[in-house]
């Protein structure tokens, strides 16, 4: 590995990564959701790679070639964006922050499973909106695959959830 | 793995690609015209994530095959004539009314739930990523069409008689699902792939399980209409030609 003159350095990489945001989600970057998992300095070229969430998630693509444009207006020559699934991402990872940023957003944040959804799958989604816990699934699939449909008893607000995966 | 396996191997991974990719087209013609509002995004998700996990398939294909796993799946899929593609039967048959639709999803989700763990212990660690990230998001798609077969199965004299209609004219065709592939013993043997044949026992006592909820009996035997995964229904160069009709006019576009 060797460094260039004028190029940024890994935090600065970092720092600009923060900037790239999930389209669908536009309130937590690429970094807090942990789709961009490591970044590679080899002289003006930078690799980054990132993981899919859901496989089919439409907005993948898209947080690819921002960040790949992101990369080169930082200055590199080329970039490249690999994908690696191993190991599979999963919402266990997000922090504390990120839970409560999509809590913010109106998306009913996943809980903790610990490598076993089926444990949680039953569990009520708490409302976004009054925090009640008092609310019933309406469809397994919202509007994006990585969501289901709820819908509140206590303040009758219907709300998306961030499903646990 | 045996460097004369890696033929089979991409053969056996693009038949996994072309079931995923066809069945995701035929379940997106849903869109827009599903039963309800919800299942209407529901179903269409449903389509998008199997297209997403055909893509991962197609990845791997290409590797083995030596292309470019960036953009070789997109030449697979739209630029293929029907002979070329090897995906069974009965995902290209025509979308029928809601119960046959997701009845076939659900098979397919079954048998999904079956294999993908032996795979996510496949002896070719890429092959093994790839299951076991698909094999979690599968558990929501089967979870989804379980219930809808029961809700269908036990709702009411209608919508019991179309499913009971549709199992009778699906049922054949799910079999092909457990055909083995060539070479799929040589590939067995080296710990690649699970047999096909003994997924089909355990397919078979989950989804009789889940018929016994829904008040449908277990058909018996059947015998799926090919064997061969080169032979196509005429339906199936129909979707064809709608799904590459875009990539075909328009070659190296980007939307």
């Amino acid at each position: 590995m060797q460094e260039v003159t004028g190029l940024p350095t890994i935090p600065q990489i970092w720092e600009a990564l923060e900037g790239v945001k999930d389209p669908e989600i536009p309130v937590v970057s690429v970094v807090e959701l942990k789709v961009a998992r490591q970044v590679e300095v080899d002289g003006s070229h930078i690799r980054v790679t990132i993981t899919p969430t859901f496989a089919g998630c439409p907005a993948l693509s898209a947080m690819r070639d921002e960040i790949r444009s992101t990369l080169l207006g930082l200055g590199f020559e080329t970039a490249e964006v690999s994908l690696k699934l191993d190991p599979p991402w999963t919402t266990d990872d997000l922090s504390q922050e990120t839970l409560a940023r999509l809590r913010q957003f109106g998306l009913s944040p996943p809980p903790k499973h610990g490598g076993n959804v089926r444990l949680v799958l039953d569990q009520p989604a708490a409302c976004p909106y009054c925090g009640s816990d008092d609310t019933q699934v309406k469809n397994d699939f919202g509007s994006t695959a990585c969501r289901s449909i709820h819908v509140c008893n206590n303040c009758h607000q219907p709300f998306e959830a961030f499903k646990p995966l | 793995m045996k460097a004369d396996l890696k033929p089979d191997l991409a053969s056996y991974l693009l038949a996994m690609a072309d079931d995923e990719m066809i069945l995701a087209h035929r379940n997106s013609e849903w869109t827009g015209h599903a039963p309800i509002l919800e299942e209407d995004i529901a179903f269409t998700n449903l389509a998008v994530d199997e297209m997403g996990h055909a893509g991962l398939w197609y990845r791997l294909h290409a590797d083995l095959a030596d292309e470019d796993p960036e953009t070789y799946p997109d030449r697979l899929v739209f630029f293929r004539e029907a002979p070329f593609f090897r995906n069974i039967q009965m995902v290209e048959l025509l979308r029928g009314d809601w119960a046959f639709s997701m009845l076939r999803q659900y098979l397919f989700d079954v048998a999904e739930s079956v294999w993908l763990p032996d795979l996510a212990s496949s002896s070719y660690q890429p092959l093994a990523e790839t299951a076991s990230k698909i094999a979690r998001e599968e558990m929501y798609h089967l979870r989804h069409t379980q219930a809808w077969i029961r809700r269908l199965g036990r709702g009411t004299p209608e919508s019991h008689r179309r499913l009971s209609q549709a199992l009778d004219e699906i049922w054949p065709y799910a079999l092909q699902l457990f055909v083995p592939q060539p070479a799929e013993e040589e590939l067995a043997a080296e710990g690649l792939v699970p047999l096909k044949s003994a997924a089909r026992e355990t397919w078979l006592a989950k989804v009789e399980a889940d018929f016994k909820a829904s008040d449908l009996a277990l058909p018996d035997g059947g015998e799926p209409p090919t064997t061969d995964r080169r032979a196509h229904s005429e339906h199936l160069v129909g979707l064809l030609t709608e799904m590459q009709s875009v990539a075909r006019a328009y070659p190296g576009v980007s939307w």
